[in-house]
């Protein structure tokens, strides 16, 4: 019959628009709990797909990134960055520029930066910092309300840097290897 | 076959016929008076009828400019690769388009970036750039607004960076710019700029046996046109309702992609194939590692060869989710569908976000494997889409598209594409499999593993918009197929078999790697000096080659169907002007 292919596709935006309310009977008011975002969120999900943000919000998966952060280890309270230069390397926007110390007693290149910039407005966050460090120095955050009302520019070494902890707590699993990695290592 | 070995078989069939021909490691060389013979020869003796690529490498040492042609076999096989070195001083090389169409727009890209002149071309403009552009951006010896220094990393990054200067401080404005000698502002107009093009549109398709005298309009659709997908500008010769002549002029996004290219690292440049065609950043980074891996030789782990094409199959659906559902926004089912296909796209770039840390820009693949092995539960959860719920919402979404008579009395025998003229215009994909042409790279060429997979390469005969969306819709299906039985037997083992560092040094020679991605052909040709840095890197885009044949497949139809023509193409403006 001609017109049936149109009562279909009117059929098909119908139960969608149907499906939209049915989520509020379905988790029975507590439609905003974070299980309930989890499902609909899942590939169960059916209802409207929507995230009321920032009344809700997703969780994020761990190896989600954005910008770089520079980690103070928890043992030395120093930052874990020896200042060779690898992300300078992987770096495909060159937005890092690192000054490498040098040691007031000797007069040599020391293990450690004097300065660290990093060109936010320019990071494209892909990541090859993080993936090539050595010293697990560098990682990538996860906090993406960045929003400001200046030009960001350069960060520097302070404000690049957190603490261990916050590595472990956003990142678990890499956390966990990275932990397991080193004691490896130090039982060799 | 690997292509040296094709090419060491044609060699002595060709050599008879043509004595000054000569075959070295790179591929064939020929003298430029004699490439259209040897073309013409190789398309109706030897059968090699689809010209997929050409492009240009500067070596300004040796003081010539080599023009690359690489020629498939539309029966399948690997590729016949074409040598043509000319001075550099004066190029000149006689042109391919009247025999390829596809040779179009890839000889006036050549044109535009390296200033190699095409003896016979119908339509010479620069492509990219505009006309009065001053210097040819591809040449080794052409300098960026924002030039630092040959390659990355710049030297003044580290060690001693403790004085950054930020990007928007070198601005072109202040003293990082080179005009041509004698140029003020204020004698440059834009009309100038548009002026070879009038000319081209007042020209072209004229029928001097009109029996109605007419009068004609030009009418720009874009660059900022909702319809366009992007910044793309239609310039239509109308006379009443029917297109005359179509051009489409571009080149708003191009941000020289290549030039970028050729200043990185071989790694640093992975993020930036994300960015060609930003749908597809997978299938992107997959073509540009398996090219290479070409040069390098390296064999890539079992498991990591699953993930690749897993995920190559998921962006296949995301990008004919998107390509269909926007289709559906032309022809009147305004967002309806297209918000469906984002919805499901959600969900697989929420498993891709898992795996590679971003929803579009991955910067997932590398040289050797993957960046990083699949987490915990994700198998699980792509089956769960891939079994369950996708085929649902797939199906619906072909109910829509497909059935409603509304999108039928629309596309139906709109823009019909011949077999003959989507290969001779070089289209791949979608487009050339809806007229008929059962070519795929995944069976003609195999890569990856997919000569392991059991799936039917989806072909339509109609040629025209309505099937070019059907097709679409074949590929998904056969997607979900290949990715039933990937996910189900994955195995075990490591995901990177080489320890990669960002200073990676590719051994010199040059390769040609190419997928099927979503919307066709692409490809990568990149030629190493044995150094970190590409020397040549040159992108064969999909969309760019297969929107060659929007010109041919508007001709005389309505101003209205050209929007639905456009739209059952399928382009990515990134990927267009790069």
């Amino acid at each position: 019959m001609y017109g049936w292919g149109v009562v279909k596709t009117l059929g098909i935006a119908f139960y969608h628009f149907v499906l939209t309310y049915v989520d509020e009977f379905r988790f029975k008011g507590k439609r905003r709990s974070a299980e309930a975002l989890a499902q609909r969120q899942s590939a169960y999900g059916s209802g409207a797909f929507t995230v009321e943000y920032p009344q809700e919000r997703l969780t994020l998966p761990e190896r989600s990134r954005n910008l770089p952060f520079l980690v103070i280890d928890a043992e030395t309270q120093q930052t874990r960055c020896t200042a060779c230069g690898i992300c300078v390397q992987a770096c495909p926007v060159q937005c890092i520029w690192i000054e490498r110390a040098t040691d007031p007693e000797t007069g040599k290149p020391a293990r450690y930066p004097a300065a660290y910039h990093l060109d936010v407005s320019l990071c494209m966050g892909c990541g090859l910092c993080a993936e090539f460090c050595p010293f697990d120095a560098i990682k990538m955050d996860q906090h993406y309300e960045v929003a400001s009302y200046t030009r960001p520019g350069f960060r520097n070494l302070q404000e690049l840097s957190k603490p261990e902890s916050y590595h472990a707590q956003i990142h678990p699993t890499a956390y966990a290897e990275e932990q397991a990695r080193k004691a490896a290592k130090a039982k060799k | 076959m690997k292509s040296h070995e094709l090419m060491q078989e044609i060699f002595p069939v060709l050599q008879q016929r043509f004595p000054n021909l000569t075959l070295e490691s790179n591929g064939l060389h020929v003298a430029k008076r004699q490439l259209v013979d040897v073309a013409r020869y190789l398309r109706d003796e030897l059968g090699f009828n689809y010209l997929s690529s050409v492009t240009a490498v500067d070596y300004p040492q040796r003081g010539v400019i080599d023009v690359v042609y690489h020629f498939y076999r539309i029966s399948g096989g690997p590729e016949l690769v074409l040598h043509v070195e000319v001075n550099r001083n004066a190029p000149v090389v006689p042109s391919l388009t009247p025999e390829f169409g596809s040779a179009n727009f890839q000889e006036r890209e050549v044109w535009d970036m390296f200033g190699v002149k095409f003896e016979g071309h119908p339509d010479l403009r620069r492509l990219l750039m505009w006309e009065g552009f001053a210097g040819f951006p591809l040449r080794k010896d052409w300098h960026e607004a924002y030039y630092e220094e040959e390659h990355k990393p710049y030297s003044s990054r580290f060690p001693k960076g403790g004085q950054p200067v930020m990007a928007e401080e070198r601005t072109p404005l202040r003293d990082n710019i080179r005009l041509p000698e004698g140029w003020l502002a204020q004698d440059f107009s834009y009309d100038e700029a548009d002026l070879a093009l009038y000319q081209r549109m007042l020209s072209a398709n004229r029928d001097p046996n009109k029996p109605l005298k007419t009068d004609e309009m030009i009418l720009n659709l874009g660059p900022h046109h909702p319809s366009t997908h992007g910044v793309l500008r239609l310039a239509v010769r109308l006379d009443g309702e029917t297109v005359q002549h179509l051009e489409p002029v571009f080149g708003y996004l191009h941000r020289n992609h290549e030039k970028i290219g050729e200043r990185n690292t071989w790694m640093q440049n992975i993020p930036y194939t994300d960015r060609l065609d930003y749908i597809n950043g997978m299938t992107n980074n997959l073509a540009y590692v398996i090219a290479m891996e070409k040069l390098l030789g390296w064999e890539v782990p079992e498991r990591a060869e699953y993930i690749r094409v897993i995920m190559a199959e998921f962006m296949r659906i995301v990008n004919h989710l998107v390509a269909t559902g926007f289709f559906g926004n032309d022809v009147g089912i305004y967002m309806t569908a297209s918000l469906y296909g984002l919805e499901e796209r959600e969900l697989i770039l929420d498993l891709f976000e898992a795996a590679s840390g971003a929803r579009m820009m991955f910067n997932y693949m590398r040289p050797g494997g993957v960046a990083a092995d699949l987490p915990e539960g994700w198998i699980e959860r792509a089956l769960a889409l891939v079994e369950d719920r996708l085929p649902r919402k797939i199906e619906m979404m072909q109910t829509m598209l497909t059935e409603n008579e509304i999108v039928k009395a629309r596309s139906v025998g709109v823009g019909v594409l011949s077999p003959q003229e989507a290969i001779s215009l070089g289209c791949s994909g979608p487009v050339l499999r809806a007229s008929g042409v059962p070519y795929d790279i995944r069976r003609a060429e195999p890569y990856s593993i997919y000569d392991r997979f059991d799936f039917d390469v989806a072909v339509r005969y109609g040629g025209d918009a309505y099937d070019r969306i059907r097709v679409r819709f074949d590929e998904m299906w056969q997607s979900l197929r290949i990715l039933k039985q990937a996910l189900r037997s994955i195995p075990a083992g490591p995901i990177q078999a080489k320890k990669l560092t960002p200073l990676l040094k590719l051994p010199a020679g040059e390769a040609y790697g190419r997928i099927e991605a979503p919307k066709g052909e692409l490809g990568f040709y990149l030629v190493s000096d044995g150094s970190a840095n590409p020397y040549r890197y040159h992108i064969r885009a999909t969309s760019l080659i297969n929107l060659g044949a929007l010109s041919q497949l508007t001709r005389l139809a309505k101003i209205a169907d050209v929007v639905v023509i456009l739209a059952s193409i399928d382009l990515t403006m990134g990927e267009v002007d790069r």
